[in-house]
Order: structure tokens, then C-alpha cells, then sequence
């Protein structure tokens, strides 16, 4: 039998029993529907969720101080006094493949300019700061090493703080008043948006930690330690030596601080995404085999009905391979047909779900191409039984079958 | 032992063995026919010709004897083997005339050629089909579907069918069987002028009206020939066609 005949045969077969082949399409339309909307609304999930984690910054570990906890009440990780500037200079100095540091102090202040005020996060960070966290000066520049040690009053802030205080003028050059002490304004952020908590990462303002712990909070730690690694394969180890060189310098068995990496963020961030992807994904597979199952009922049936012409068939010469190939292809085109149905119909249910919801969708290409090849599979599978059986008919018993 | 015979039988059995008793239906058939010649198979039902018609159709197998096709022994070949002579060499006709529902008496026509083995382009396949049919005088008919045919045409398109891969043997089994009696000698017509052309024909029926129109008679009992003679007084289709339509006249004018 030539290439594309029975391609024809299968087709015209189909095309007979429109209403039946349609609602037999259905089954895998919906089953490789659901696989492809599932996917792309969790992968846009994830990929939103990997979005803001990376919004944090570039390969970063972060050290913070250990629990604080007094009659009972525990503060919570960065609330004891345990780490300080030191540790940040010995990390910098000790620990391989660090590329920058940035101790961080944090408080809430309200702050005046203008003649207009705002409470907002008042951050005491290095000069390395926006270099870890991946942010960039959208003008005027970021503080020295100089302004570090001279315990300046220069202060970079955020997008939101801008357009509280500084509606109509550039406020590079501006003064900002913080607890009563006055900062001029040196840089100003890029917007960045809401961080992965929902929290504006906007409103800030950021000084030197110097100038921080001495002129605004009169602390002697810091909060936490912003530590950049050279690469992403090197953040495991950059941890792992944080770890040791702090346990080592705290001197004491249990440690005081807790050091978190990007990844593990990442990979609790998007936990929640992937159990859902698996979910999502098994629940449509069971579709998409129930689905198979149809197919299979069907050709069964189909194979039954048309005993006689499977006879005729024989009587003027076809093969069993030939009566098989014609089966097979019919059950392959109804699901093939209604896989790339099914993948615009998952597509077009993402972009509705999207619109509605506001969530963020993304279609993979190789999800495409799984549904494709894996509902072409789905009807060699479930037409090979029918086939097979017509192919072995007896042409006499055929012929004679009402 | 090759002849010039389109079909040789060499002492044909069949035996089925179902359950306990096992059934010999056809009990040592030998024949010979010869190119040209228009035979027809009778005998009451259970006499074995079914089994002989299915076994000269190469639709199944005989249990011993040898069976010769065109010179070839065709009695121990495989299933895809005898798909392969069905195609090259053999045309069936059927009471029922089997054909496919919703589909064209032309594309009816072209389906044989679907499972030749040398490939067959669209367009001589449609040549083919066409030229088929006009052997037939459905020429005009070729887009027409079976159920807006009657049933003399679509036994017309069954043997065009039967005719579109040239064979060298034309099987018709009971072919005016579903016919009323007009219509049975138009088909038989078609037969002989098709024999007159050179096929041979070799036909399966039960009634010997219709087995006048042929040129020789084999008879069947309990699996054996018993009668195997020339037609006598063989009868003319065109000439009977006539005689009916002027007697159908008398009954209108009385």
C-alpha cells in the first residue's frame, strides 16, 4: 500500500461518522487540554516565584544573628546581638570565592523633606550593596569606602520615597532629615518592585552602615551579613565556610547565626509550585489515559461495524499488515487531531485563566512537543488492540458477517 | 504438472475439523479449465461449493490435493501470499455485492488498486476505474454512491471492481442472487459479453436458469462432481432481454 493512502482511507473513515470521531476526539482534547493548562500556569507560577527570588540579587548567602530569647519569648532569627562588623571583615578577608560584603543594620524611621515626611526602612549597608543585590543607581552614584569610614551623611534612596518626598524636583543633592539628622541625598534607586513577601523593596533608604549604627540606632551588631559568591557553583561552598569560619570565631558549640543561600530559598520558594506541578500533572495524565481509553472503545466498535468491509478488503487482495496500518492510522489521526486541538484549547485556557487572574502563564516549547508526541503515542497504544484484531479476521468469516 | 489451464484441481479435499466430527465437505474435486471458458458451479446447498468457490478464490486453503493457478501452486501459500494472488489474479463478485457504503462507485472501483504492489499514480488509478466501468455501462454513474444505485447497478460496479486489476479469473458467487429476474439476465448479459472478451468466468449458483446462460456446467453432490457437461441449449441474455420486455408489453396491452 502507497504512503499516503491510507492517510486518505483514515481520513474518509473519520469524516463519516463526524459526530462520533469528534466526541472520541474529545476525550484526549481534553485530557492534553488540561496537561498543557496546568503547565503553563504552574510554570508561569514558578517562574514568577524564581523571578523575585532572583530579584534579591546574584548568588547570594546571607548570614543572619542568632534567636534572641528572654522569659519564654523567642525574637526570631536577627533579633540577638551576635553578629558584628568584624565577622563581616573576616569574611571578606578569609573565606574563598566572596566577591563582595555588606553587613546590613535595619531600623524604621520617620524621615522629613520638603516640608513632607514618611515612614520608611532605613537600611546601613557597604558600598557593595547594590552590586549584590543586582540593583542599579538610576542617578547621581552609590557612597565610597570613604563615606564608610568618615561616617558620612549621604544617603541613596529608593523609587517610593521619591515620589513621597520629591514629587516635582531632583532630589540628588536634596536634604533628607533622619532622626533629626540631616543626609543629603546622593543617588537614587531603580524601581524594583514587590519582593517575593509582597513587601515595596522601593521604600528605602540606604546610608552607610557606619553612619547607621552610630549616628541613628547606637548599635555595635548588625542584623545580618549580604554576602556575594563568585558564581552559582561556588554558593555551597561559600556557605559552608561561613559556617565554619563564624562557629570559629563565636567560639561556642551551638551556633549563634544561621547562614541561608539563594538557592535554598529558591528551592522552598518554588516548592509549593512544583507539588502542585506534579498534582496538576498526574491529574491530567489521568485524563489523557482516560481519554485513550476512549479511542480504544471506539475503534473497537468501529473494527466490529465494519467486519464486512475489512472482508471486502481482504477478498481483493489486502494484507493483514494492510488492514492494520489502515486501523492504526485512523485511531493515530483522532488522537493526534485532538492533541493539537487539545494544546491550542490548554493555551487558550492559560491565557483566559491569566486574564481573569492576573497569574502569570508560560506554555513551555518541549511541553508542546510532549503533548504531541505523547497523544500520538496514546492512539498507537490504545488502536493497536482494534487493529490488531481486524487485522486477523478471517476474510470468509468476514464476508459473511450482517 | 503446469498446463495452459487458467485452473487446475488435483484431487481437492477439505476437510473441517470442528469439534468432534470432522466435515468433509469437499471430497477429491478434480478439474481443469481452460482460458475463455464460463463455468458454472451448482448443486443444493451442503453440496461443498462454497467450500470449492472459496478454495478457487484463494480465500482458503485445501486440506490436501493441489490446486494450480495460471501454472502456479497456489494450495500451500501463506495468508499474505494468497492476498497477493487475490489481488493479481483473481476478480470477486458477491451475492451482497459487498460493496462500500457512502463511497463512490468509481472510488468502489479504485479500492483493489490500493493493495497492488507495484504502485498504482492517482491518476491511471482513476483512468483505470473509469474505463472499468464503462465495460460495465456505468460509465455516467462513476460519482454516484451504492444507495442511489439499484441493485442490477451496484452489481454492475462489483464487477468493475472485480475487472480494474485485469485478472486472470472472474469468481461470481450467486451473483443474481439479491436480482429479480429482469435484472438477473441483464447481469448475466454483462457476463457474457465480458466472456466474449476473453474472461473467464466461473460462477456459483443454484439456479439453472441463470446457469443456461453460461457454457459449461458443473454439478456438486456431497463434495463431489457428479455432472460436468457442456450447456446445451445455452441461452442468449440479449435475446432473452428481448422475449421478456415483448411479453411484459403483452401483459400491458391485454
Amino acid at each position: 500500500m502507497k504512503f499516503f493512502a491510507p492517510f486518505k482511507l483514515a481520513g474518509r473513515a473519520l469524516r463519516r461518522n463526524k459526530m462520533r470521531s469528534l466526541l472520541t476526539m474529545l476525550g484526549v482534547i481534553i485530557g492534553v487540554g488540561s496537561v498543557i493548562a496546568s503547565v503553563s500556569i504552574t510554570t508561569g507560577a514558578t517562574k514568577q516565584v524564581e523571578d523575585k527570588v532572583a530579584s534579591l540579587g546574584q548568588n547570594i548567602v546571607t548570614v543572619f544573628s542568632g534567636n534572641f530569647s528572654s522569659g519564654g519569648m523567642r525574637g526570631g532569627w536577627g533579633s540577638a546581638p551576635t553578629l558584628t562588623v568584624e565577622d563581616s571583615r573576616a569574611i571578606k578577608n578569609e573565606v574563598a570565592n566572596v566577591v563582595a560584603v555588606s553587613p546590613e543594620v535595619r531600623d524604621r524611621a520617620q524621615i522629613l523633606a520638603n516640608g513632607l515626611n514618611w515612614n520608611t526602612q532605613i537600611l546601613g549597608e557597604s558600598p557593595d550593596y547594590p552590586q549584590i543585590r543586582d540593583w542599579d543607581i538610576a542617578s547621581g552614584g552609590m557612597f565610597t569606602e570613604g563615606d564608610v569610614r568618615g561616617l558620612s551623611k549621604v544617603a541613596i534612596i529608593g523609587k517610593t520615597v521619591v515620589d513621597q518626598l520629591f514629587i516635582n524636583d531632583d532630589p540628588i543633592g536634596q536634604t533628607l532629615i533622619v532622626r533629626n539628622i540631616p543626609f543629603k541625598v546622593v543617588g537614587v534607586l531603580e524601581s524594583k518592585g514587590f519582593n517575593l513577601f509582597g513587601q515595596d523593596q522601593d521604600d528605602v533608604v540606604v546610608i552607610p552602615y557606619t553612619s547607621h549604627m552610630r549616628r541613628i540606632t547606637s548599635r555595635n551588631f548588625v542584623n545580618s551579613i549580604m554576602v556575594q559568591a563568585a558564581s552559582k557553583d561556588t554558593i555551597n561552598q561559600v556557605q559552608a565556610d561561613i559556617n565554619t569560619l563564624l562557629l570559629d570565631r563565636h567560639k561556642s558549640a551551638e551556633p549563634d547565626f544561621t547562614v541561608r543561600s539563594q538557592l535554598e530559598l529558591m528551592q522552598m520558594a518554588t516548592s509549593t509550585s512544583r507539588i502542585m506541578s506534579v498534582l496538576l500533572g498526574a491529574i491530567a495524565s489521568v485524563s489523557l489515559i482516560v481519554g485513550g481509553i476512549g479511542i480504544m472503545n471506539i475503534m473497537l466498535v468501529s473494527v466490529t461495524e465494519r467486519t464486512r468491509e475489512i472482508g471486502i478488503r481482504m477478498a481483493v487482495g489486502a494484507r493483514g499488515r494492510d488492514i492494520l496500518i489502515q486501523f492504526l492510522i485512523e485511531a493515530v489521526t483522532l488522537s493526534a487531531f485532538g492533541g493539537i486541538l487539545g494544546i491550542a484549547l490548554g493555551m487558550g485556557a492559560a491565557k483566559i485563566t491569566s486574564h481573569f487572574t492576573g497569574w502569570p502563564t508560560l506554555t513551555p516549547f518541549a511541553w508542546i512537543g510532549i503533548a504531541c508526541i505523547s497523544s500520538a503515542a496514546i492512539g498507537i497504544v490504545s488502536g493497536f488492540y482494534p487493529a490488531w484484531k481486524a487485522s486477523r479476521l478471517d476474510p470468509i468469516e468476514a464476508l459473511r458477517y450482517e | 504438472m503446469p498446463t495452459n489451464a487458467v485452473i487446475k484441481l488435483a484431487d481437492i479435499h477439505k476437510i473441517y475439523r470442528t469439534g468432534e466430527v470432522d466435515v468433509h465437505a469437499v471430497r477429491g474435486v478434480s478439474l481443469d479449465i481452460q482460458p475463455g471458458e464460463f463455468v458454472a458451479i451448482m448443486g443444493s446447498s451442503g453440496s461443498g461449493k462454497s467450500t470449492l468457490m472459496n478454495m478457487i478464490g484463494c480465500l482458503d486453503r485445501p486440506t490436501n490435493g493441489n490446486y494450480f493457478l495460471d501454472g502456479l501452486d497456489v494450495s500451500t501459500l501463506d495468508r499474505d501470499a494468497r492476498a497477493k494472488i487475490r489481488n493479481d489474479k483473481i476478480g470477486f463478485v458477491f451475492q451482497g455485492f459487498n460493496l462500500l457504503s457512502r463511497t463512490t462507485a468509481l472510488e468502489n472501483v479504485e479500492m483493489p488498486m490500493l493493495y497492488n504492489h507495484q504502485r498504482v499514480p492517482a491518476h491511471e488509478q482513476k483512468e483505470r476505474a473509469q474505463k472499468s466501468l464503462e465495460l460495465v455501462g456505468l460509465a455516467q454513474r462513476a460519482d454516484h454512491k451504492p444507495n442511489q444505485l439499484s441493485g442490477g447497478q451496484q452489481q454492475r460496479v462489483a464487477i468493475a471492481r472485480a475487472l480494474v486489476n485485469q485478472p486472470s479469473l472472474l469468481l461470481a458467487d450467486e451473483p443474481t442472487g439479491n436480482l429479480d429476474s429482469q435484472t438477473s439476465i441483464e447481469i448475466m448479459g454483462v457476463f457474457q459479453k465480458l466472456n466474449d472478451a476473453g474472461i473467464t468466468i466461473i460462477m456459483v449458483t443454484h439456479e439453472l436458469d441463470v446457469a443456461r446462460y453460461t457454457k459449461r456446467m458443473i454439478i456438486l453432490r456431497d463434495g463431489k462432481i457428479v455432472t460436468d457437461e457442456n450447456v446445451a441449449d445455452r441461452l442468449n441474455a440479449e435475446h432473452e432481454l428481448k422475449n421478456l420486455k415483448l411479453a411484459q408489453e403483452a401483459v400491458k396491452l391485454a
